[in-house]
């Protein structure tokens, strides 16, 4: 049995049918393509999967995709038209899987202690959110 | 020089912060089919049946195998197993067969269909158990669980241990840790009509893999092509090999669609080729004045069911064991023994931090026996330039003396700290802290070791937390490593009729910033900006060959290869320049678009191909298997609660050679993600083994470190400028992980007295050793006595 659920994802009002035991994050990267939103554990362990749902940062992979009808929801998708890119200019980014998951719990949240990287050891993340709280100060390098 | 040394953000950090980079398992084909495995739940058994009938007929399915529809083909090392297994299985998570469906549940669903039975056979699990006469054996044709021993000497190690003023001598135990990549393992397979395949995997090896691959799959290695998606992480996980690249390939020949088999975290965990369990038995002797004499060392290294690059490690271990530090005499045997568990593999560092844990406990242990700081007496044996090290390591650069300076300048000794910091200097005895050395550069008021909750001081208010430092040092390979007979790259840069330069290189990029590194180093010999340089999608139709991502060679390797193929391009363009008559000013776009558009004209192709001046080691294990070897040291500050166990790394100050940094914000990155994977080694992570299956396959009970587990790090780049390195740079991916574990364990140490040799050091095992020292070896020195 399918149920028809209405969210607002990214701004868009989107109509569609699921079958109840379907999480927000399948039918956000099967259904809908926003891939930037990623599993790295499927049972809320690793916080790959994070996304705004009515400004809130939750683990998409512990929603079910039911109990969002009705959300707002954002995913990095539709934070990267805000243009907000900080973590490229401090070297927070190795593989990236995590990022999207990072850059998200930091939106909606003010601790990351949800979320887990493999590769930077997180000095460059934290000093990501740092700046993307303050205004950039200039001293970054960037290419020549 | 204007792109060399700058803090330049990687080419594909903006795909990667807005979620546009498509992993292994973003790929998105038409009529693309999810497959499953069907794994063994016993560690060892014969197998009887195996009956995929109805599987085949269930809705959805397009394919299903079992080992007597596939090539029986043997792979691997020891071509001692087949993708799915025929005859027996030999352990947990063992591949039996596998089904291609429309999705990944109809895939699930027919797995239920199959019906198998499995005769259980005896299993081993213990590498230390697994050569006793009667143990059972993992592959029984074979005659014995011994994989290969490894022998290495250089001096004559009895007559240095006979002439030693202090011998230090332990067992040091090494947990088999698994590389938690945040994106688990996966492949997409998809057959031509011509009966040519792409593979879509995120290998660390993709000239390696064609070759292998298609020996398996008997086709032409030409008939292979690799195309690399975005590597959610690597560490040597990627680095051989694996059934589900064979698997998928296989389905996506009998369904005649693509393929894709990826894996949950659960099963990722399950089939991770970990770094190995070992088992270093070492000792160590020192001259009266802290000179080294003699290190011998007697190495089990667990390869599980079948070989893999677990069981090569011993190699690198062989080559730390004679060339970290001037040590004159040195003996090491190294077994590799088979167990009923899971294949071991490449782990960065590769052996290393393994050896380096025993080594360096033990350099500890020595300065605490002689009455000398624990970095003077590593500066008293440090490498030095120019160096070549009885074992044949012709060591170039050397920024050993630095590395150690420096962090004894951050991380100061005893006597310049503040209160509540404890000494480095201890006093003799290997378990021991005397409270006289204590007393002496403490202030009054600091607490007295208190092991195991037993809190009898005359203060009630009195803390349990101790804190101490610890230092150790790294050696390790930073010019490559010729361990193949090639240790190869290839480069190409190619210039456009807009003036932009596309470079094609080999090596991949795992997320360390290989493709940036190579982007800097064209532009900058091309002398254009960063803007204008692009590199070629990873596709072993369009790559050159390399060796792969491992060993710390890419930046040395490739770097070096694109640096040449760059001057060659530039060679090229002011040839053309001055055949075409045009001012030496002329730019690259102009030139090349009028050697496009004239009579004859001709292609601005650069093109190099670097192979380091370095050599496979002899039949005595001798042998410069690098072209340049990097160094580091660290200093780790911890605070242990002597009542729980549990220990805290408050800071790390990590210095590095580098030879030179060609972006020091991800030779940060690497050593920052280093240290990090180091603390987890050193305090947390242990794949934990249930009849040799891994019983805690997922992140909340394998202990991955989150943010909250990290101290603050200082990084130290030392520069020595390589001569032979582009730009003067070596390797760093490796060797952050390597020191963390034994400087963590000198910290607990100088902490507590109290020496662990088995990691990780949870709070049990911490609290255990506390409680053990307190009841056996110095019953006197608990609390309260100062």
């Amino acid at each position: 049995m399918r149920h028809s659920i209405a969210m607002t994802v990214n701004g868009r009002r989107t109509v569609l049918d699921v079958e109840p035991h379907r999480t927000l994050l399948e039918v956000l990267r099967d259904r809908l393509d926003l891939l930037g939103t990623r599993e790295g554990c499927g049972v809320g362990e690793c916080g790959a999967c994070t996304v705004l749902l009515n400004g809130r940062a939750v683990v998409s992979c512990l929603v079910l995709a039911v109990s969002a009808d009705g959300a707002e929801i954002t995913t990095i998708e539709g934070l990267a038209k805000e243009g907000r890119l900080d973590p490229i200019r401090t070297g927070a980014i190795q593989c990236g899987f995590c990022t999207p998951g990072m850059i998200m719990a930091a939106k909606g949240a003010s601790v990351l202690e949800g979320n887990l990287c493999r590769c930077t050891g997180y000095a460059k993340i934290h000093e990501a959110i740092a700046q993307s709280a303050s205004p950039p100060a200039g001293r970054e390098t960037t290419s020549a | 020089m204007t792109l060399i040394g700058q803090r330049i953000p990687k080419l594909d950090a903006a795909d990667k912060a807005t979620g546009r980079s498509r992993y292994i398992q973003d790929l998105r084909l038409p009529g693309l089919l999810e497959a499953r495995v069907l794994r063994s739940t016993v560690p060892h058994g014969r197998i009887v049946s195996v009956d995929v009938s109805r599987a085949r007929e269930a809705p959805g399915v397009f394919a299903v195998l079992a080992s007597q529809d596939i090539p029986p083909k043997r792979y691997g090392y020891a071509k001692d197993t087949t993708a799915l297994k025929g005859d027996r299985v030999r352990r947990i998570g063992d591949e039996i067969a596998a089904v291609a469906a429309v999705d990944a549940d109809a895939a699930a669903e027919a797995l239920d269909l199959i019906r198998f039975e499995i005769e259980p056979l005896p299993a081993v699990f213990d590498p230390e158990r697994t050569l006793d006469p009667g143990a059972p054996l993992v592959h029984e044709d074979r005659g014995s669980n011994l994989v290969r021993t490894h022998d290495y000497a250089h001096g004559r190690v009895e007559e240095g241990f006979a002439r030693a003023a202090h011998v230090v001598e332990g067992t040091f135990r090494l947990p088999a840790q698994a590389h938690g990549c945040l994106g688990p393992a996966g492949a997409v397979a998809e057959w031509d009509a011509r009966g040519r395949l792409t593979l879509h995997d995120p290998t660390q090896i993709p000239f390696l893999i064609q070759r292998d691959l298609a020996d398996t799959l008997g086709i032409p290695p030409s008939d292979l092509r690799i195309i690399q998606p975005t590597i959610a992480g690597g560490f040597g996980a990627r680095l051989d090999l694996y059934p589900h690249e064979i698997i998928s390939a296989l389905l996506a020949r009998a369904a005649g669609r693509p393929v894709r088999l990826a894996m949950d975290r659960e099963e990722d965990f399950a089939t991770d080729p970990v770094r190995p369990r070992t088992v270093v038995r070492m000792r160590t002797a020192a001259a009266a004045d802290g000179a080294l004499l003699a290190r011998e060392a007697d190495v089990i290294v667990d390869c599980g069911a079948y070989v893999s690059w677990g069981a090569v490690t011993p190699i690198v271990m062989m080559h730390t064991m004679g060339s970290f530090y001037r040590v004159p005499h040195v003996k090491y045997r190294a077994r590799t023994v088979y167990t009923n568990t899971a294949p071991t593999g490449a782990f960065r560092g590769f052996g290393n931090p393994e050896i380096t844990f025993a080594i360096e406990s033990q350099m500890d242990e020595l300065a605490a026996r002689i009455g000398i700081d624990p970095v003077e007496m590593r500066l008293r044996n440090a490498n030095q330039p120019g160096e070549v090290t009885p074992q044949g390591s012709r060591i170039t650069s050397c920024g050993m003396k630095e590395c150690l300076e420096a962090v004894r300048e951050r991380m100061p000794p005893p006597g310049t700290r503040p209160p509540g910091g404890r000494p480095l200097l201890r006093a003799a005895g290997e378990n021991l802290v005397a409270s006289a050395t204590q007393t002496e550069t403490e202030s009054p008021s600091s607490p007295a070791i208190c092991p195991a909750g037993r809190i009898e001081g005359t203060e009630p208010a009195r803390s349990p937390l101790r804190r101490g430092i610890g230092v150790a040092a790294v050696f390790h390979v930073g010019g490559g490593a010729r361990i193949y007979r090639s240790d190869g790259c290839g480069a190409m840069v190619k210039i456009d009729d807009f003036g932009k330069a596309t470079v094609v290189v080999g090596a991949t990029d795992i997320g360390q910033g290989m493709e940036t590194v190579a982007a800097q180093m064209a532009a900058e010999e091309l002398g254009v900006p960063l803007e204008a340089v692009r590199i070629a999608p990873a596709d072993t139709d369009v790559r050159p060959w390399d060796v792969g991502v491992h060993a710390s060679r890419t930046t040395f390797i490739a770097g070096n290869a694109v640096r040449a193929a760059a001057k060659d391009a530039k060679r090229q363009i002011e040839a053309a320049r001055t055949a075409l008559g045009l001012p030496p000013d002329t730019p690259y776009d102009k030139v090349v678009r009028s050697e496009h558009f004239r009579d004859q004209g001709s292609l601005v192709i650069g093109r190099a191909y670097f192979d380091p001046p370095n050599a496979m080691v002899d039949a005595e294990n001798k042998g410069n298997v690098s072209a340049a070897y990097v160094f580091g040291a660290h200093a780790a500050e911890v605070e242990v609660d002597v009542e729980t166990g549990q220990v805290r790394v408050l800071r790390v100050v990590a210095a590095h050679d580098v030879g030179r940094a060609i972006n020091p914000m991800y030779v940060e990155g690497q050593i920052e993600g280093g240290v990090m994977q180091g603390i987890g080694y050193a305090l947390l992570e242990e794949v934990i083994l249930r009849e040799g299956g891994m019983s805690n396959p997922n992140f909340l009970d394998y202990r991955m470190p989150g943010p909250q587990d990290m101290p603050s790090i200082e990084t130290v780049i030392v520069e020595t400028n390589d001569p032979s390195g582009p730009f003067g740079a070596k390797g760093i991916g490796e060797p952050p992980l390597v020191p963390v574990a034994a400087a963590i364990a000198n910290a607990v140490a100088n902490a507590t007295g109290v020496r662990l040799r088995e990691l990780p050091m949870t709070p049990e095992r911490v609290w255990r050793a506390l409680r053990a020292w307190a009841d056996v070896e110095a019953p006197g020195e608990i609390c309260g006595k100062e």
